[in-house]
């Protein structure tokens, strides 16, 4: 047997456990110790990423729901850490009357992304020097990224996290977000403030502060929006969320 | 910093962060899973750089693949070479298997049949990643549980290997005397068949017995049968740097640091041999 042909059989055997593909490798206790490597491995992996998740679902439900996903999606990336990568999405096929579950599990692999995302420095407020303001733009944080959910998955997590009893599940506002974003080296995220994901979105398109404070005056009017932008600004520079302004 | 390793260290294990930060582990080097780190950024590489500037650093890769048929992946020579740079290692490591085959990857560190075809694909494989990495890598001796039909031992395989492409060897003693145990060859004819001046690091540590198999599992104390090999190894390569490599059930760092003073003990009574002899 070639060494591609032999390595498609090991494959086949790690991938459907069935007897066949064992006996295709001599079969023998050898062969099962490879099988229960393998998906150790990647449940432990996900219960890693996945955190709060399990503390949420329970370790009975999480074990059959990675048990499942390591079925239907054979790993193929170098680092375990991203084998994970789509269990959001499939525990949401899983749960569809539950939506906060899928929502956990999105702010586990979030914040997970967010502790290793590219290194950048957060502006503080006494280094702010902007010489125009109807041309300076806002540049948040490379690592800042926004979530929108339905429910209260975040009021979950953050009991989950500090071993608190969370809140039952529940419908969250319509329109609301989490900003997720690293302040040094620790990921942080809260509810996004009313306007504050529509800012955040025209800065990131590029809009200047000028700009911006003029979409915003269309709704609440020109003297209030500029108090927003200012104090949604105020709040970026305190909480470690901007890298530049100019 | 000199670049050449030297002495003993440890596997730098997330319990015991701290004290490779402040430098105060009782250590020569240590070494760490370089896929752990082959990330952007943030605190796994901060607490990282911080504990390079106290130590002398091995890098250990777990997902190379070099014995993959279908060769290795762009993208993770750009990505460890990336790692290499920025933490100038004294030594960079992966293991004889394979762990992918078209676009899957087994995250674990399968076995390669000792033949001829299988040394041509690893030579071939090891001769891009010296390339790609720009430097001489070492290649770990697996544990395994299964050994397919073959023209060479494990140990002949290692040999010609590091002929062919002028790789060193990291000597994984608990890993010889699994397999040694699992397909009832000799530990002492494998020791004797290593070209012992390739052997560049030494890793020890534990296992567990299985309903059929020793298992490898790293997540226990280096037992005597293992200790004792360690000593049969020491006498016949000499001072290599060596390393307790413990990877689960991770103890206090005395601990760790009590395991690698017998390590130095070992190696020093053997150096006194040598010289008496």
């Amino acid at each position: 047997m070639s060494l591609l042909a032999l390595q498609r059989d090991f494959r086949d055997w790690l991938v459907t456990g069935e007897d066949s593909a064992a006996a295709a490798l001599g079969g023998g206790p050898g062969t099962a110790v490879y099988q229960n490597n393998y998906r150790t491995a990647l449940v432990s992996s996900l219960a890693e990423t996945f955190q709060r998740l399990v503390l949420w679902l329970g370790e009975e439900d999480f074990e059959m729901a990675a048990a499942r996903y390591i079925d239907a999606r054979p790993p193929s990336s170098w680092t375990l850490d991203a084998y994970g990568e789509d269990f959001t999405d499939f525990v949401a096929t899983l749960w569809p009357d539950d939506a906060e579950v899928a929502e956990i599990a999105l702010i586990d692999w979030t914040v997970g992304q967010v502790f290793v995302g590219m290194d950048s420095y957060a502006l503080c407020a006494e280094g702010l020097s902007v010489a125009d303001w109807e041309t300076a733009v806002i540049h948040p944080v490379p690592s800042l990224l926004v979530l929108p959910i339905r429910t209260n998955a975040d009021e979950i997590w953050q009991a989950l996290a500090t071993e608190e009893t969370p809140p039952p599940a529940e419908m969250a506002p319509r329109g609301t977000a989490l900003l997720v974003w690293r302040q040094d080296l620790e990921p942080v995220f809260r509810r996004a403030e009313a306007h504050e994901r529509d800012v955040l979105a025209w800065s990131a398109a590029g809009e200047g502060f000028a700009a911006v404070c003029a979409r915003l005056a269309d709704t609440l009017g020109e003297e209030a929006a500029v108090t927003t932008a200012g104090t949604l600004l105020g709040r970026w520079l305190a909480e470690g969320m901007i890298a530049a302004v100019g | 910093m000199s670049e050449k390793l030297a002495g003993f260290g440890l596997g730098m294990r997330r319990p015991h962060y701290r004290s490779y930060i402040d430098g105060t582990a009782p250590v020569d080097f240590i070494e760490v899973i370089s896929e752990n780190f082959m990330i952007a950024g943030g605190k796994p590489l901060d607490t990282l750089m911080k504990a390079r500037r106290n130590y002398r650093l091995a890098l250990h890769g777990v997902s190379m693949s070099i014995g993959s048929a279908d060769g290795l992946r762009s993208d993770y020579l750009t990505e460890l070479r990336r790692l290499v740079d920025m933490m100038e290692p004294a030594v960079v490591s992966d293991h004889l298997c394979w762990t992918r085959i078209d676009g899957f990857n087994s995250h674990d560190l399968l076995p390669v049949p000792y033949t001829e075809e299988a040394l041509a694909v690893v030579c071939r494989n090891i001769d891009r990643a010296q390339e790609a990495v720009g430097r001489r890598m070492l290649f770990e001796n697996p544990s395994s549980y299964i050994a397919f039909p073959g023209g060479m031992t494990e140990w002949e395989f290692l040999a010609e290997m590091t002929r062919r492409t002028g790789c060193g060897l990291l000597l994984d003693v608990n890993n010889i005397y699994v397999s040694a145990q699992n397909h009832g060859f000799a530990a002492e004819d494998y020791l004797a068949g290593i070209p012992m001046d390739a052997v560049g690091q030494i890793h020890l540590a534990g296992h567990v017995q299985g309903e059929h198999l020793l298992i490898d599992t790293h997540d226990q104390p280096v037992p005597d049968e293992v200790w004792a090999l360690y000593r049969a190894a020491m006498e016949l390569a000499g001072p290599v740097p060596t390393m307790i490599e413990r990877d689960d059930n991770i103890p206090e760092l005395d601990e760790l640091c009590a395991e690698l003073d017998v390590a130095r003990s070992i190696s020093a009574d053997s150096a006194a041999e040598r010289i008496a002899a």
